[in-house]
Formats: structure tokens, C-alpha cells, sequence
């Protein structure tokens, strides 16, 4: 088990502190910027696997960042702290940026980062939480982490806490059926305190979703189920951070976060090869580029 | 080599009446689960819209919060629960056990053994309870699946006593576990402070000539079948295993090295459960004849769970048959 960098954790909460006090224009720019290093890691630590899932890596890494840096109520430095609210990151397959986003708030020294997917590592592809501070749950398998959030959800409310869940999901994991058996329990529970973040980039490994089996309507269908639905510029900070500071009494929320696959790098943007490509020298060096504008 | 540790004697199995008492264990389960909820605020029950089959309204009745009904939905079950272990309660799921381990077997794996996560999976009426319903409704096949599975114990009890150490067990460990919770009815066998602890089997009866090894609701029907053997003039050493997994290894290879063969018993498919550990055992550590009696590879035709027990040789005649060919294998 990983344990947490306390320098780390005391940059986090001065940063916190930072994005707390300013304006709504200088969060935007402090939480890209911190956003664009999660991205220059998550590219650092693909290069040395070989491996790795850059196009939703970097669809998701201005939700995970804002959650981390605006809106969580977490202990770095207690990942077991019972009333901290959880993040459920069920699209496991972007377990890089999760990692680098939790390195960065100083739940384990970024350091480790080097390590992603290497032998023995604590870093598999895939988030195990028996080894990283931080990880509520493991997944992988996709349409695991709703059930598990309304579960974590339901148990705040039986221990008379305040905590909130927030589970991540990517859209194409919404054709598994398991999904919809945790949204449709949710709703009866009258679950407040949920709150699914939908990255809908639009595309799934091998296609646009929409080619594939498609989820449109899809806010009608979450307000179907019973839930308060929100639609957000998945890469706009500002209003990310305002979106998700926000839970509907009795009713779970569904925030559809309309990203792009592989966003940050022009030529990865919006292109379904980027699923788990892995660039090459000259790929990363234009990546990076971009990232440090 | 497996270190040899004596196997627990048990002085106290009970003499059976004539025909003996039968019991439907989920009884004593609910039981034993409202006691330690009393006492224990952590503990909740998870269900699929299975409060009757589980037996559950005794629950349900007192601590109205802390059952958690999904309806029917096995994987957002096993993830819901999953996900109450996170928040520091230990859920019990309770559900048919056919399809809480056949449907959200993912769930088990990846949320439940795999996580860590100290959830206690309740098989409800295994094997061929539910009879005529057909084999859509049989759980034979879960224990070769759960065996299959890292970092799960899974747990088959004999009897009503047993059923009740389980369910303490269950909740003094911290990891995951898996319960077989039977229906199909079983008589007393087990004293209250019988010993039950992971890895070690029960010797209900000592014997040189053959052992049988079995679990769950054919214990009784093995010691039965002993006392045929003995009447004829064999002795036969009855194991009972409450844990499958994880097996009590040394008993097996002192099995193997002491008698002249093994018979395992379970109401499951041969091809992974009880059977196929114990073979897997004495093909390693000591070969050994090994008869494994179950479900062979089939679907069951359509009868009740008498008849299907009977149909497939699970009575004590069945077991002592095989003891016998065994025996003439080996060369007696």
C-alpha cells in the first residue's frame, strides 16, 4: 500500500485555499493549468509503460482535477477518514489520470507515478484500492462503479453522515444493464447525495457511441429514472466546479459532462484511435507542446 | 509438504433419531443474523427481492433500516454491497444462490474477493433444493466458480449449529466469504462449541479402510453410509468439510496416506467443487484413489430434491457403493 506525501498534501491544501479564495476567471485558469500537468504525467507515465488510455485519460482529467481541487471534502493524509465524501472512478480504464490527479493532492508521492503498469507496481492498469490511498473501489470490468456509489451512498445515510459519492462513469460503459439496476435504485432510495458524472465524449473503443448502440436521448433517459440531470462543458472548470458543488435534495443527480476523447492534443481530439494508442517520439513531443502553451 | 495436524475428533455427533429430525437451515440463519444484528449495528442484510426465501421478515421487522431490498438485480446487489462495506457496514446478501452467483459473478470477483471487502455472500437453498423448478434454479456450479476465485472462503455447513458458527464466523473475519445457506433438510448433527475454523475439516467417525469426504447437507448421508460400511465390515473414516476453501489440506493427505481410498460427497458438479480440490490435493501431495459424487456433468431431469439426490446416488447406499468400488479399484 502506497502511503501519502505530506510536502504534497500541504501544496494540495494551499492550492485548495488558492482556488477557493479566487475569482471565477482565475479558478478557471489555475484549475487548467493544474489540469494540463495531470495530462503532461498521464503522457510521462503512458511513454514508460508502453501502455495506456490517452484518449479518456484526457476526457476526464478536468472532471477528476476539479472534483480534487473544488468540490471534495477529502483527507490525503487519512484515506480511511469515514465521513469523506467518495470517488468512484468506474471507468477504471482511466486509471492514469486518476493516479496522477491523487498524486497530486498528495495521497502517495508522484514519485510512484514512474512506476505505472511497471512489474510489481502498485499502479495497474486498472485502480486496485487494497494498494492506492484514495481508490474506493476496484474496477475495470465496466458498469461496476454506479452499484458500488449508491451502495457507499446508502451507507452515509444508514451512519448519519454527511458524505457525498460521486461516481465517474464514461458513456459507453451505459450499454451495460448493471448501470440502470443502480440508477433505477437510487431514484427509490431518494438518494441525494449521489452523483453521477457522465463523461460523454461520444466515443467507445471501437466507434462513436452513437454508431454503436446508441445512448440519445440520454438525459431523458436519467430523468426518466427519477434522476435531477445537469448538462456541462466537461472541460470548462468554472462551471464544472459550480455544477458539481451542486446535489438536488432526495434525488440523485446525473451531470452529463460533454468532453472529447483525447483533448488537450490537437491531433488526438475527438479520434476513436486514440482510445489506447500510444504515441510515438514525435507524437509526444507536439502532446507535450500543446500541454505547456 | 503439508505439515500433519490432527483433524478434529467430534465426540459430540449426535445420535440420529429414527427417522431423525430434519431442519431447513436458513431458519437458524436468520436466527443467528438477528442475534448478532442486536448486538452489532454494523451488520445489514442485503436482499433481491428475496425477504421470504431468505427468510428474512424476522429481520426485517426489527431492524427495518438496516435491510437493503434491491429488487431483482443482482449486480447493482453485490455492488451495493460492496459499496455499504465502504462506508463501514457489513452487509450480508442474502439471495437464491443460483443467482447470486451465477449473475453478478463479475461482481463477486472484482467489487467483493478482489476489492477485499468484508461482505458475506449467503447462498440461499444450493445444490438441487429447488428441485422441480428445474436447473435454471439449481446451484450446483457455484462452488467450482467461487473456488476459481482468489481471496474468497467458502463455506458449507452440515447443519443447523454449523449454519450458526458460519454466520458468527462470517462476521468475526474481515475479508469476504461465502455462505451456503441449504433448504434441503438436514437432522442435528453438531454440538453447540463444535470447533469450526477455516482449513480444518470434522472426523465424525474414525476408520482405516476408505474415507468420505463430504460437505454441506451429505454429511449425514456419509456417516449413514458409514454405518453400512461398518455392518459389513469395513471401517470407514467420515470428514466432514465445512470450509471448501480453504480446504484442510493435511486431513486429505493423512486420508490418502491412511486408507484406501477417498470418496468425496457434495450437492454440486464434480468438475470444481469439494471433488476436484481433494483430487487436486492427493495428485500433488499423496495419489490416491478418489471417487467424487455430485452432479456428473448434467443437467438434472425434473423431479424433487429427494428424488434427484436419490437419481444420482447421494443416499447413504449410493455413497457406501462407492466406497466399495473404491476399495475393489484399489484392489482389496
Amino acid at each position: 500500500m502506497l502511503t501519502s506525501s505530506r510536502p504534497q498534501v500541504e501544496q494540495w491544501q494551499a492550492f485548495r485555499a488558492r482556488i477557493h479564495g479566487a475569482g471565477r476567471d482565475e479558478r478557471a485558469s489555475l484549475l487548467a493549468a493544474a489540469s494540463d500537468q495531470v495530462r503532461r504525467d498521464v503522457l510521462t507515465m503512458i511513454e514508460r509503460a508502453g501502455l495506456g488510455h490517452v484518449g479518456g485519460d484526457f476526457s476526464v482529467t478536468d472532471i477528476l482535477l476539479t472534483l480534487y481541487a473544488a468540490v471534495l471534502s477529502v483527507e490525503p493524509a487519512r484515506p480511511d477518514w469515514p465521513d469523506r465524501d467518495r470517488l468512484i472512478l468506474s471507468k477504471g480504464h482511466s486509471a492514469a489520470a486518476l493516479y496522477a490527479t491523487l498524486a497530486s493532492c498528495g495521497f502517495f508521492p508522484a514519485a510512484a507515478l514512474t512506476t505505472f503498469m511497471a512489474p510489481l507496481s502498485a499502479l495497474n492498469g486498472h485502480p486496485d484500492r487494497t494498494k492506492v490511498p484514495g481508490v474506493e473501489t476496484n474496477t475495470g470490468p465496466l458498469g461496476h462503479g454506479l452499484p458500488v456509489g449508491v451502495g457507499t451512498a446508502l451507507a452515509a445515510r444508514l451512519r448519519h453522515s454527511s458524505a457525498r459519492t460521486v461516481v465517474v462513469l464514461g458513456d459507453g460503459e451505459l450499454q451495460e444493464g448493471s448501470n440502470w439496476e443502480a440508477a433505477m435504485f437510487a431514484a427509490h432510495q431518494r438518494l441525494g447525495s449521489i452523483t453521477a458524472v457522465i463523461d460523454r465524449n461520444g466515443l467507445q473503443q471501437g466507434a462513436r457511441t452513437e454508431d454503436t448502440n446508441a445512448l440519445e436521448p440520454l438525459a431523458d433517459k436519467w430523468r426518466s429514472f427519477g434522476w435531477h440531470v445537469t448538462e456541462v462543458d466537461g472541460h470548462d472548470h468554472a462551471s464544472l466546479a459550480e455544477v458539481l458543488a451542486h446535489t438536488a435534495p432526495d434525488r440523485p443527480t446525473a451531470v452529463i459532462a460533454h468532453t472529447q476523447k483525447g483533448r488537450g492534443v490537437s491531433f488526438m481530439t475527438d479520434r476513436v484511435e486514440w482510445h489506447h494508442k500510444v504515441p510515438n517520439d514525435d507524437e509526444l513531443a507536439l502532446a507535450r507542446a500543446e500541454l505547456s502553451r | 509438504m503439508i505439515e500433519s495436524t490432527p483433524v478434529h475428533p467430534v465426540a459430540g455427533v449426535r445420535p440420529a433419531a429414527d427417522p431423525p429430525a430434519l431442519f431447513d437451515c436458513r431458519k437458524a440463519f436468520a436466527d443467528e443474523l438477528a442475534t448478532l444484528a442486536r448486538t452489532d449495528e454494523r451488520v445489514v442484510a442485503v436482499c433481491n427481492d428475496s425477504v421470504g426465501s431468505s427468510n428474512l421478515a424476522g429481520f426485517r421487522d426489527e431492524f427495518p433500516d438496516r435491510l437493503v431490498n434491491v429488487g431483482i438485480a443482482e449486480q447493482n446487489m453485490v455492488g451495493v454491497a460492496a459499496g455499504l462495506a465502504n462506508g463501514g457496514l457489513i452487509p450480508f446478501v442474502c439471495a437464491a444462490a443460483p443467482f447470486l452467483t451465477g449473475r453478478a459473478l463479475e461482481q463477486i470477483k472484482a467489487d467483493i474477493a478482489y476489492a477485499d471487502r468484508h461482505v458475506v455472500l449467503c447462498g440461499m437453498s444450493p445444490g438441487v433444493a429447488y428441485g422441480q423448478l428445474g436447473p435454471t434454479h439449481h446451484s450446483i456450479e457455484d462452488l467450482s466458480w467461487l473456488r476459481a476465485i482468489a481471496n474468497l472462503p467458502i463455506v458449507v455447513p452440515a447443519d443447523p449449529e454449523q449454519t450458526r458458527a458460519a454466520v458468527r464466523w462470517a462476521l468475526s473475519t474481515d475479508g469476504p466469504g461465502y455462505l451456503r445457506v441449504s433448504r434441503t433438510p438436514v437432522p442435528e448433527l453438531f454440538a453447540p462449541g463444535t470447533p469450526f475454523e477455516p482449513g480444518r475439516f470434522l472426523q465424525l467417525t474414525e476408520g482405516e479402510d476408505v474415507t468420505l469426504i463430504a460437505a454441506g447437507t451429505l454429511v449425514w448421508r456419509a456417516a449413514e453410509a458409514a454405518a453400512v460400511l461398518r455392518a459389513e465390515g469395513i471401517s470407514a473414516r467420515v470428514l466432514a468439510a465445512p470450509f471448501v476453501e480453504p480446504l484442510d489440506q493435511a486431513a486429505v493427505v493423512a486420508a490418502a496416506r491412511e486408507t484406501r481410498g477417498i470418496v468425496t460427497v457434495e450437492e454440486a458438479t464434480v468438475s470444481g467443487g469439494l471433488g476436484a480440490a481433494v483430487a487436486g490435493v492427493v495428485s500433488r501431495y499423496s495419489p490416491a484413489r478418489v471417487r467424487s459424487l455430485g452432479i456428473p456433468g448434467v443437467f438434472a431431469p425434473t423431479g424433487d430434491a429427494e428424488f434427484l439426490l436419490d437419481h444420482f446416488g447421494l443416499t447413504a447406499g449410493g455413497i457406501a457403493e462407492s466406497a466399495r468400488q473404491v476399495l475393489a479399484d484399489a484392489g482389496r
